[in-house]
């Protein structure tokens, strides 16, 4: 942390567009779909043709209550107001969102460092249509000409606004990925980044240490991944803290991340910033949701990530909690494997072991692995276990069923993967150790770490058909 | 008068045509013809559907002959104010702006009619973007008042009102913000009534102030108003502020006389008038009196706050609701080096002087550090002025005043001085700000032979008893001579 021992303080605020996964727009029937033919999802309404009138998708508001009440948010009455100002991608020069009276306030997020980030706000509104510049290099103002592809023009976004209560870049991105966590297990978006569906903008100010009065911030635009995040946050740190430690005010800015160069660039100051003169939709009516309906939503939202992490951990049972299992815990989660695990721990199977193939293997493709058959893979950890299969085979097992299913047994028997047997493998022991006696000796003599070398050459002698636990006790037995 | 023929009461033609004994092809012709033989004097239509009227009254008289209910209103000519979408016709808000522009959908109400039967013979002339009260601010020229072509037809909606009182449509469409029904129809000897807010759908009329935008009906008659408006209101889920309630059923209320009701006459909406327009609601009083009603004056001060606020108010959602047309996705665009520039050259050629300055005085009055002071004060002179009617109606069924506080006025007598102008609005700004429905009846004329009209106020979803009311002023009503420009 580049700020740490400099006597500055940074204080960050993240603002998150999701795009809610409904079926349809916010206020018309328009598929909600990503990549289509450009222009293809539009109707009056989305296009904003004269006479036009918005209806609210209901299911984009209980997606937008499932994520307040996520984030331990209040539910509130809310209002639309129209939020005023030009641009050739968004259809009625005018953009429905949520202003003073939003749906979500006041909630927080915990953070698997324990630390809490105060949410003030998460509101709907609308999104824009998208340009692209043609010729020039793709730049606005070299551009031959602009396209406009309005699919994307009234799909639902929910903005999460956090209170300026993060301290460091690695928080932010610990938050954002959070929070992303958060809205893949609402279901109500897919939070993806590189295809911005969820979108972050990062309000920085630097503080003397040990003081309370908030500094000139600066809102950084066009972070499009969590490296680029993290990334422009340190760099705007370092400029902040330059342009005071030179006798200088930071002006409040809007500035644009430049990933190719590392540098944040000033896009606008606050005087030429819009006024959006807000007011009241007068298309909609206001969106109140009873108690009735908010309890319906809260019942239907299940656990939280941090929720869910526990539960994992608390599998382990007595088995102390180490690193590498709190990592492969947050990686079951994030891809929605816990099913994976818990069936291996209601089966008796080693939770440590379901632990490693569910995080390691199983999540790299995290869609076939939500579809695989919780019993076949508790087979395939339990003939690991039992020794009957090697981990290199049961990876390989495990590959197999990921792509085309199938049973455990079945597949390793087609592949010839018969486990050694005893015998067999403590003849295969016991040629490898006399072809290497110096090693041996040293072995004999408490170096532990030999272990790996034998076993590497047992494992290619048998290509890869040893079990690696049988050949380390058969390894310890020769040499007691 | 000869089956079918322009000047015909609706529903005497929808019967016919439902008879067999005219055919909807028929009717639609000799109203075209009548309209192609006036309508360069008087430019009521901004545009005439010769072509898809003779298709629809077509496929009317298909049904007919197929033993098909043809629906209520079959072969009946109407005339759509041009600020409602009609699909694949031309839709003009009387603005360059939306040169060239085909909406690709019908507005409800323009569906229900078609639904119902009625054939819609042409799109009418209005104020730009229905801003105005004469119909001058028409980027197509002015529409003439039928009974003095040298004088306006009021308006917005004048084009609407003219080609009723002409003869040249049974029935017409209009909208009605501050008064843009009401208004022109008293001007022009026509029946014009603004229903309660939400009682009849928006979709697909183009936006002037949101929350005060009406549709309504334009109509020779009180009856034909009410039947025109059970077939266009009633719930429709396509606008979140349409109420969710049935069809209206108003007809069947027109005969119930006004015996034992209390009418309110306005002292507000009399004073401020004419002494000629005055006098002739008074007489409207005593029409009532006379039928049974129990007439008390009333005043209500609150209503004089009613213009500033509705200008303030109306502008300001006119501002965010033009913003739309920028040159980028349909109607007119001005080339430009960037986009900037384009939308703002295009909004400079594509909108009249009158669009111009409402959408200045609307910007200005959302601006950040003025909204407190013009939007949010207006808002409360609002709710004011529902309050003060709502105390109102507590002691009386209905309102009565006038609808305008002069007669038709000469071409060109306001153009210059906006304030005058926003003066004609005086009389039907409040209902539009209370959301409650108001009717204008003609009702003699003044003394140079132009029409006066009388306007009868109800509360919220009060239709039924304005109706009642209006039907028994109607019928006391003197005599307005046949205006000098008509159907043949």
């Amino acid at each position: 942390m580049s700020a740490a021992g400099t006597g500055w303080e940074p204080v960050i605020g993240l603002e998150v567009h999701c795009e809610l996964k409904t079926e349809t727009k916010l206020f018309c029937g328009c598929r909600n779909a990503f990549g289509d033919e450009p222009n293809t999802n539009i109707c009056p309404v989305c296009l904003g043709l004269p006479g036009s009138l918005p209806v609210l998708n209901m299911r984009a508001v209980e997606y937008a209550m499932r994520i307040g009440l996520a984030l331990h948010c209040e539910i509130r009455p809310s209002i639309f107001h129209r939020k005023n100002y030009f641009y050739p991608d968004m259809p009625k020069d005018y953009q429905v969102s949520q202003y003073d009276a939003p749906i979500n306030v006041d909630g927080w997020l915990e953070l698997p460092d324990a630390s809490r980030v105060r949410i003030e706000r998460a509101h709907m509104e609308e999104d824009t249509g998208k340009t692209s510049h043609i010729g020039g290099g793709g730049r606005i103002h070299d551009a031959d000409y602009a396209l406009v592809d309005y699919n994307r023009a009234g799909v639902p976004l929910v903005e999460i606004v956090s209170a300026p209560d993060i301290r460091s870049s690695i928080q932010a991105r610990l938050y954002a990925s959070e929070l992303r966590g958060i809205l893949v297990a609402t279901g109500a978006s897919d939070g993806r980044m590189e295809e911005g569906s969820m979108r972050v903008d990062a309000n920085v100010s630097v503080r003397p240490a040990g003081t309370d009065e908030l500094g000139t911030r600066c809102e950084i635009k066009n972070l499009n991944s969590l490296r680029s995040l993290g990334r422009a946050i340190e760099y705007e740190i370092e400029r902040q803290v330059g342009v005071l430690e030179s006798g200088d005010k930071v002006t409040q800015q809007t500035r644009h991340w430049n990933e190719d160069e590392g540098v944040t660039v000033a896009l606008r100051s606050k005087e030429e910033a819009f006024d959006y003169r807000y007011f009241p939709e007068p298309d909609l009516v206001p969106v109140v949701p009873d108690a009735g309906w908010q309890s319906q939503v809260a019942a239907s939202v299940g656990p939280m990530p941090a929720d869910r992490r526990d539960t994992l951990g608390s599998l382990l049972g007595t088995e102390p909690l180490t690193r590498a299992h709190a990592d492969q815990i947050a990686t079951v989660v994030e891809h929605g494997l816990d099913g994976l695990v818990t069936a291996a721990a209601a089966a008796g199977v080693d939770v440590s072991l379901a632990l490693a193939r569910t995080a390691n293997e199983a999540s790299a493709d995290p869609e076939a692995a939500r579809r695989l058959d919780a019993s076949a893979f508790v087979a395939l950890l339990r003939m690991e276990q039992d020794g009957k299969l090697s981990a290199t085979q049961a990876k390989t097992v495990l590959a197999d069923m990921l792509e085309n299913g199938g049973d455990p047994a079945e597949i390793a028997r087609r592949r010839g993967f018969e486990a050694l047997d005893t015998d067999s493998l403590a003849t295969v022991v016991a040629e490898v150790v006399s072809a290497h006696p110096d090693e041996w000796q040293r072995y004999r003599n408490g170096e532990d770490k030999l272990v790996g070398f034998f076993t590497g050459h047992i494992m290619r002698a048998t290509s890869n058909r040893a079990n690696g636990k049988a050949v380390a006790a058969e390894l310890r037995r020769l040499r007691a | 008068m000869t089956p079918g023929a322009p000047g015909a009461p609706a529903l005497e033609l929808a019967r016919s045509v439902r008879a067999g004994s005219v055919s909807a092809g028929e009717v639609v012709e000799r109203h075209l013809g009548a309209i192609d033989a006036v309508d360069g004097e008087l430019h009521a239509f901004v545009t005439v559907l010769h072509e898809s009227a003779r298709g629809e009254a077509a496929a009317v008289d298909r049904r007919v002959a197929a033993g098909e209910d043809p629906g209520p209103l079959a072969g009946v000519p109407v005339a759509i104010k041009d600020n409602m979408c009609t699909r694949g016709l031309p839709t003009t808000c009387s603005s360059r702006i939306l040169g060239g522009w085909r909406p690709p959908y019908d507005a409800t109400a323009v569906q229900r009619l078609r639904a119902a039967g009625a054939v819609v013979i042409g799109k009418t002339n209005l104020d730009e973007f229905a801003m105005g009260s004469s119909t001058e601010n028409s980027a197509f020229g002015p529409t003439h008042n039928p009974h003095d072509p040298t004088r306006v037809p009021g308006g917005s909606s004048g084009g609407s009102a003219a080609a009723v009182a002409a003869g040249l449509a049974p029935l017409a469409l209009g909208s009605d913000t501050g008064g843009s029904i009401r208004q022109p129809a008293a001007l022009c000897g026509v029946v014009g009534m603004k229903p309660t807010y939400g009682t009849v759908s928006r979709y697909g009329l183009v936006a002037f102030a949101s929350s005060l935008d009406q549709i309504g009906p334009i109509t020779a008659t009180v009856a034909e108003s009410a039947v025109l408006f059970d077939v266009i209101g009633g719930h429709d889920p396509m606008d979140s502020t349409c109420l969710e309630r049935p069809a209206p059923r108003t007809v069947s209320a027109l005969d119930d006389g006004v015996e034992g009701l209390r009418v309110g006459l306005v002292a507000e909406l009399v004073d401020g008038a004419d002494e000629a327009v005055g006098a002739r609601v008074r007489q409207a009083a005593e029409v009532l009196a006379a039928g049974g009603a129990r007439v008390d004056e009333i005043s209500i001060p609150e209503l004089g706050h009613g213009l500033p606020a509705y200008y303030v108010l109306a502008p300001a959602e006119a501002s965010s609701n033009l913003s739309r047309y920028d040159g980028v996705r349909y109607g007119l665009r001005v080339e430009a080096e960037t986009a900037e520039a384009m939308n703002a050259a295009t909004r400079a050629a594509g909108f009249g002087p009158e669009v111009k300055r409402r959408i200045m005085l609307g910007t200005y009055a959302l601006s950040a550090g003025y909204y407190d002071a013009y939007y949010r004060q207006a808002q409360k002179v609002r709710t004011i002025i529902i309050d003060a009617l709502g105390a109102a109606y507590q002691r009386f069924d209905v309102l009565l005043g006038a609808t305008t506080p002069t007669t038709a006025f000469a071409l060109g007598a306001k153009v210059d001085d906006p304030w005058a102008m926003y003066l004609s609005d005086v009389c039907t700004v409040p209902s539009n700000l209370a959301g409650h429905p108001a009717i204008s009846i003609p009702f003699g004329t003044d003394g140079s032979g132009l029409p006066v009209g009388v306007q009868v106020l109800a509360p919220s979803l009060g239709e039924a008893v304005m109706f009642q009311v209006a039907v028994v002023v109607e019928h006391g009503a003197p005599v307005i001579a046949p205006p000098r420009i008509r159907a043949a």
